[in-house]
């Protein structure tokens, strides 16, 4: 999937990779896509809940040798 | 205002002293509402903690000042960054070292009693999970009955007390949480005890734990007795230790009794089950001190954080014993069961010896609470 901006969040620990998300997202205009790339097993089910609060949507993810990969559309 | 860490002893200590306690926790809704620490005198907020990555002034009014605070994450990385947030708006407050995945593992032993001759049991209670596994000395020897996979705690205490713990007993094959027996077994060069009847898949080698086995050890000359009593699995069995305590695993707990389906076979083992509870229990020595294998609620606990009850007193009080009628014994524990235990196929292969998880994936399967009781 084409992504607008890549995040590398790898190796980083709960909170860090939703406070760089939040901010990364925050330089996106809405309908643009933002790609995080992360190793916490956490965080899915918090860039899940979170992208929900904050109207964004998840628009898919993939997990290969313990990298997990978001794909996010600002909302 | 300074950060502390409150470590999950110090918090098992407030639950267990029923102490007031305010806690915040920053996980998920979904895991908040999934499991959290459970306190008698706890209340709590959950507020996710990317909702306050901007500040916690929207938080403060509800964060209480006359009470202790702990904020509360899953490992806790994000309740550091609360507990700061909360400390530079001048509040007081703590963090839980290690977050809910500590919690999850902390066990906390407590003496239950003596035996004749100098021998001692203590309990281990994991209060984040429900898991209640115990420790036997006599002499210089140990025992250990339904021993969890964490088997660092059971070390270090085994060492305080300077015995050498020989003897592991599984009263069944556990598909709630992975077995600690093999592996303390395997350390100490001691022997793993396994009910046959569970251990058909089983694919190591163990001492087969079969009706009316006794094994006595260590200088105090302490007896375990191996009664055949099955329900939750067919092989369920339960220990008699000095013909005083009963350890009946996951057969008969305090206020409820073990649930039959876990291995896939609630309708076959409904039967059994039965006869366990209301024939072979009932014919046992009254006076027995029934030590289960879990607790569901804390007001099971004792003042000392100690869970245990005269046989003959549960057969007045315990749901599960009430139930006369063999059809309305049958709907009981085959009908409105609670959701299954989280990964419990996983677990079930774990303790078979037919997967080998990674620590990482032991701690994951087992997170969550308990789920093997009836009701």
């Amino acid at each position: 999937m084409k992504a607008n901006k890549v995040l590398d969040a790898k190796g980083l620990a709960c909170p860090m990779p939703i406070i760089r998300t939040k901010k990364a997202m925050g330089e996106l205009s809405s309908g643009e896509i933002l790609e995080v790339q992360a190793t916490d097993k956490g965080a899915k089910s918090d860039l899940t809940a979170w992208a929900k609060a904050g109207g964004h949507e998840l628009v898919d993810d993939a997990e290969q040798d313990g990298v997990f990969t978001f794909w996010l559309k600002k909302g | 205002m300074t950060v502390k860490a409150m470590n999950a002893s110090e918090l098992s200590k407030k639950v267990i002293n029923k102490e007031p306690l305010f806690i915040l926790d920053v996980r998920n809704e979904d895991a908040f509402t999934d499991w959290k620490v459970d306190g008698e005198n706890f209340s709590y907020l959950n507020v996710p903690y990317f909702d306050l990555i901007d500040g916690v002034e929207d938080i403060l009014d509800d964060v209480p000042q006359d009470r202790d605070v702990l904020v509360v994450c899953a490992k806790e990385g994000s309740s550091i960054m609360v507990a700061e947030l909360l400390s530079e708006a001048g509040r007081d407050v703590s963090y839980l070292e290690g977050g809910m995945k500590t919690w999850s593992e902390h066990l906390e032993p407590v003496k239950v009693g003596d035996l004749d001759n100098g021998g001692e049991i203590y309990q281990f209670v994991r209060l984040g999970k429900g898991c209640l596994s115990y420790m036997i000395v006599s002499g210089d020897e140990g025992a250990m009955i339904d021993p969890l996979r964490l088997v660092d705690q059971y070390d270090a205490f085994a060492k305080k007390l300077g015995i050498k713990v020989l003897h592991m007993f599984d009263t069944h094959l556990h598909a709630d949480h992975i077995s600690g027996g093999r592996r303390l077994a395997e350390s100490t060069g001691g022997t793993y005890y396994l009910p046959p009847k569970d251990a058909d898949e089983v694919t190591f080698s163990f001492e087969p734990l079969e009706d009316g086995k006794v094994v006595t050890f260590g200088g105090a000359d302490v007896t375990v007795r191996a009664v055949y009593t099955p329900g939750h699995t067919i092989g369920s069995t339960s220990l008699i230790v000095n013909e005083t305590y009963l350890f009946t695993g996951d057969i008969l707990f305090l206020d409820s009794i073990g649930r039959p389906d876990l291995a896939g076979k609630a309708e076959d083992w409904v039967s059994d089950l039965r006869e366990s509870l209301y024939v072979r229990y009932k014919e046992m020595d009254q006076d027995l001190l029934v030590m289960p294998a879990h607790f569901a609620k804390l007001s099971e606990l004792d003042e000392k954080g100690r869970v245990l009850a005269r046989l003959g007193d549960l057969y007045k009080v315990n749901t599960g014993l009430q139930v006369e009628d063999e059809d309305e014994f049958r709907r009981l524990v085959s009908e409105n069961l609670p959701p299954q235990p989280n990964s419990y196929q996983e677990i079930r292969k774990t303790n078979m010896g037919k997967i080998s998880p990674d620590p990482a994936e032991e701690t994951e399967m087992e997170i969550g609470p308990n789920r093997c009781a009836v009701s």
